[in-house]
């Protein structure tokens, strides 16, 4: 099937079969690479977008699902929110090996989106699907707050 | 020779716009220089004309930072700012970038980055200046002692100008064979915590390139049929379910019967259609144990007469100062099969060149194994293979086989093709959980002798391991008189100073195959000598941090630098003073050269679950060049520690894996460890590891905080027994 997306502000016709997970058009189609394959059954949130502005994970999200609908990919972020979690990722040297922290900065994101001012308890809860085999998880937690802080100020 | 001046004045500027310089250690370990266009040497660093720098990095960087810390090296010495420097990763060339601790391989691994680098790169960067400044005072007619670089610009003798109008003359000149390098004192970068990481940027948005990230515009995409069951072989496929799924190109068996590979366009049709073949195994020669028998068979070696003893204390000395002490202290110890589990999923890209040789694009954690054997595979020399390593998204010894496995099975699946188009080997997340490559499966049982005041009278130490070296290529090196140290590290060569200690070794025969796990043979070593000196200091009445300082005292360097960091972590750790409601644990250990000691501090809610509050770190890993890499590192080291101790094991039940993906291998998560404090020992000893450091105490801290009220945890994971986690 054809299909039309939106993704980061751009049209673009795929072809995929039904049941494609958005994951690999974003990947092998598209190739944008920034979003990235780490379980393929939303278990580490590596493969995390926003669809309408909302964290999702792409590899559980079906392309026929998402026709119509807006998509952001790490690659074209550009919120108030995103672009103090980025600030804030950078003073804070959040990243070890790096490749959760695509899926780490959309979900870090979507929850400043929602809620401008975390506690600890919700920024645990809400990034408790989104894995790190680095254990960064002491610099994501302290870059939230951080980033909340910037959008405040 | 006529030169016209004006041309000359020409071709200089042609010359310097276009002059490279490059700076490096010759085969013959001499630093040499001279033009990348024309040197045959394959340098450290080079410098444009520009005055830009690019530090070439001989590590994989996955994290632990030598992206950062080998550029800061060069930065340092060279006098540039860590914004004019930038980085490139090294070829292969084991002649070249090898490991200084490896001999003629090059690879990370054991925490040597940093180590084996240190004065190999300050020196390529104080070279680097002294021929710029030496160019500088030719093209100045000063004398080049009133010179120095600082922030990338040349200035002395009233003048000043960026290092990149140099380039041209320094690549002319030889390089000095001892150059001086930078006091302690006059270090900018070196120690400085306010030097960011050098891999930031592009893996905050998205532009960072994994080896998973390669799109190669003519690539396949390739994923194994892999036999469920150690040592099973294909006997027949049918595919013809696969041949209906749009991008399915064709599956084959691999020539060694290990598995079919399956080719597609892309890699969710690769997927798909391994999932809808049908193969046939042979499991006549396969593993068919469960991990209970594994678990029994190694417990009953270590109740068993030792095969080897490691200590000049013989058992029968040991047990006669057990046998007649005032108390006897006796555990014994289960470590499970663990898995990796690195972020990225195992992969890598095989690229066909016109002139028959190939790419490959790895992070690439060694790249000298997968060389050597996708030359064999190939048949090509080891000229035609490249290497280009790239960011590997978590290894903790993954990426590194003694087999260099799933290289071996991309040039596997690229030789069964006419080698026209590029193979990408993608493994899922089930392929990594499932795939045999695990921590090994270790027993320990101890003895121990308590005189009525408390003291150790003798100490009975026995392990039973899979062993990780025996029957690879690394036996050689790292077995030795039977031996194999990875499986007794930390434990025969402990800093404690314990009378009458026997330390006693067998293996067991691998169930599955078995590798290095971050911090290897300490994993469980740490673990079973902190929480055995934890129950000994409680059947004393002591204190376990003074029982512990006790037998490191009027000891050497070794026994001195573990009570700082003990005395250190405890104080920052505020130890014997937690809030009412909590507890807290201790443990300190040496691995890969470096001194790291944890506090852990638990609560519990009303049903008993622990929930860990803290973890203060103090390490000594001599200078720190990144104070906060190290840091991180320590903080990334206690949690990969401490997330696996809580719940994960790979189990066995007749031969086949039980898990196969996070949701039944579940990772650390973002509410496991409320807060983790690092505190780095000030030192002016040469750098040492801090990739796997942190991960050996964590476990045993916390296992020691949780038997203040509550069971003593002696078979991991602890949720396996009676410890449940909030």
């Amino acid at each position: 099937m054809t299909i039309s997306l939106n993704l980061n502000g751009q049209t673009h016709r795929v072809t995929a079969e039904p049941g494609t997970p958005l994951l690999w058009v974003i990947r092998d189609e598209l190739k944008l690479t920034g979003t990235k394959f780490g379980c393929g059954v939303a278990a580490c949130g590596a493969c995390t977008v926003h669809l309408d502005g909302e964290p999702v994970r792409a590899c559980q999200t079906n392309i026929e699902d998402v026709e119509g609908a807006e998509i952001t990919t790490i690659e074209g972020l550009s919120s108030r929110a995103a672009a103090a979690v980025q600030t804030a990722w950078a003073e804070l040297d959040v990243v070890q090996c790096g490749y959760c922290q695509s899926g780490q900065i959309m979900s870090a994101t979507g929850l400043l989106s929602e809620n401008a001012r975390p506690t600890v308890e919700d920024i645990d809860e809400y990034m408790n699907g989104n894995a790190c085999r680095c254990a960064t998880y002491q610099r994501i937690r302290a870059a939230i707050l951080r980033a909340s802080e910037i959008m405040e100020a | 020779m006529t030169v016209n001046t004006s041309r000359r004045g020409f071709l200089q500027t042609a010359a310097a716009a276009s002059a490279v310089l490059v700076l490096g250690v010759r085969p013959d370990g001499v630093l040499a220089s001279g033009t990348a266009e024309t040197t045959m040497l394959t340098p450290f660093i080079r410098i444009g004309a520009d005055g830009r720098v690019t530090a070439i990095v001989k590590h994989f960087e996955t994290g632990q930072g030598p992206a950062t810390g080998l550029t800061t090296l060069i930065a340092e010495e060279l006098g540039v700012t860590m914004e004019q420097i930038g980085y490139d990763f090294a070829p292969s060339d084991p002649q070249v970038y090898n490991n200084l601790m490896f001999g003629a391989f090059q690879g990370t691994g054991g925490s040597t980055a940093m180590a084996n680098s240190f004065m190999q790169y300050r020196q390529a960067g104080a070279a680097a200046r002294e021929l710029l400044i030496a160019a500088a005072a030719q093209e100045w007619g000063a004398d080049p002692s009133v010179l120095m670089i600082e922030d990338g610009v040349v200035s002395g003798a009233g003048k000043s100008a960026p290092i990149g109008d140099f380039v041209a003359i320094a690549a002319t000149l030889d390089a000095p064979a001892d150059p001086r390098l930078k006091d302690a004192a006059e270090f900018k970068l070196i120690g400085n915590a306010q030097v960011r990481r050098k891999d930031t940027p592009p893996k905050i948005n998205g532009t960072a390139k994994f080896a998973m990230d390669m799109q190669l515009d003519n690539q396949m995409v390739v994923v194994i049929a892999r036999a469920p069951r150690m040592g099973a072989t294909v006997t027949s496929f049918d595919d013809s379910d696969a041949l209906r799924i749009t991008g399915f190109i064709r599956a084959a068996t691999l020539p060694n019967k290990a598995g079919v590979a399956v080719y597609a366009e892309h890699t969710w049709a690769a997927l798909q259609a391994r999932d809808a073949l049908d193969v046939q195994w042979d499991i006549s020669n396969a593993e068919s144990r469960s991990s209970d028998q594994i678990r029994d068979q190694l417990i009953s070696a270590v109740n068993a007469d030792p095969e080897y003893a490691i200590t000049a204390t013989s058992r029968d000395e040991t047990a006669a100062k057990i046998d007649g002490a005032a108390q006897i202290l006796e555990e014994t110890f289960y470590f499970p099969l663990l898995a990796h589990a690195p972020m990225e999923p195992l992969t890598c890209t095989i690229e066909p060149l016109a002139d028959g040789g190939i790419i490959l694009h790895d992070g690439a954690q060694t790249p000298t194994g997968p060389h050597m054997a996708l030359s064999q595979i190939l048949q090509l020399p080891m000229e035609k293979i490249q290497i280009k390593t790239m960011f590997a998204g978590g290894s903790f010894g993954r990426r590194s086989t003694p087999t260099a496995d799933y290289q071996v099975e991309a040039g596997l699946a690229f030789a069964m093709t006419d080698r026209s188009r590029a193979v990408k080997l993608v493994w899922s997340r089930e392929d990594d959980i499932r795939g045999g490559y695990y921590r090994p499966a270790v027993a320990h049982k101890v003895r121990v002798g308590l005189d009525s005041a408390g003291e150790i009278t003798g100490w009975d130490h026995r392990i039973a391991a899979q062993s990780i070296m025996k029957g690879t290529p690394f036996e050689g090196a790292f077995v030795q008189d039977g031996v194999d140290f990875s499986s007794v590290e930390g434990a025969a060569d402990t800093p404690y100073q314990i009378p009458g200690r026997f330390v006693g070794l067998s293996d067991v025969a691998k169930a599955t195959t078995v590798l290095w796990w971050r911090s290897v043979g300490h994993s469980h070593t740490a673990f079973v000598m902190e929480t055995m000196l934890d129950i000994a200091a409680r059947a004393a009445g002591r204190d376990p941090v003074a029982f512990r300082l006790a037998l490191l005292e009027g000891g050497g360097s070794d026994q001195a630098r573990l009570a700082g960091v003990l005395k250190l972590a405890a104080d920052k750790g505020n130890w014997g003073k937690s809030d009412p409601g909590r507890s807290q644990g201790i443990a300190v250990h040496k691995s890969f050269g470096s001194f790291a000691a944890q506090v852990a501090e638990i609560s519990r809610d009303e049903d008993g679950n622990v929930k860990i509050e803290k973890v203060t770190c103090a390490i000594d890993c001599g200078l720190a060049v990144n104070p906060d890499v190290i840091r991180a590192q320590m903080e990334g080291g206690i949690g990969y520690g401490i997330g696996h101790v809580m719940r994960d094991e790979i189990t066995l039940t007749d031969g086949e894996v039980d898990q196969s993906n996070f949701p039944d291998y579940e990772p650390l998560r973002i509410g496991d460890i409320a807060s983790i404090e690092v505190h780095i020992v000030s030192s002016a000893e040469a750098p040492t590891g801090v990739g796997e450091p942190g991960t050996p105490p964590s476990a045993p801290a916390l296992a020691n905080a949780i038997a203040v009220s509550g069971p003593r945890i002696t078979h991991l994971p602890m949720t396996s027994g009676d410890v449940g986690f909030i």
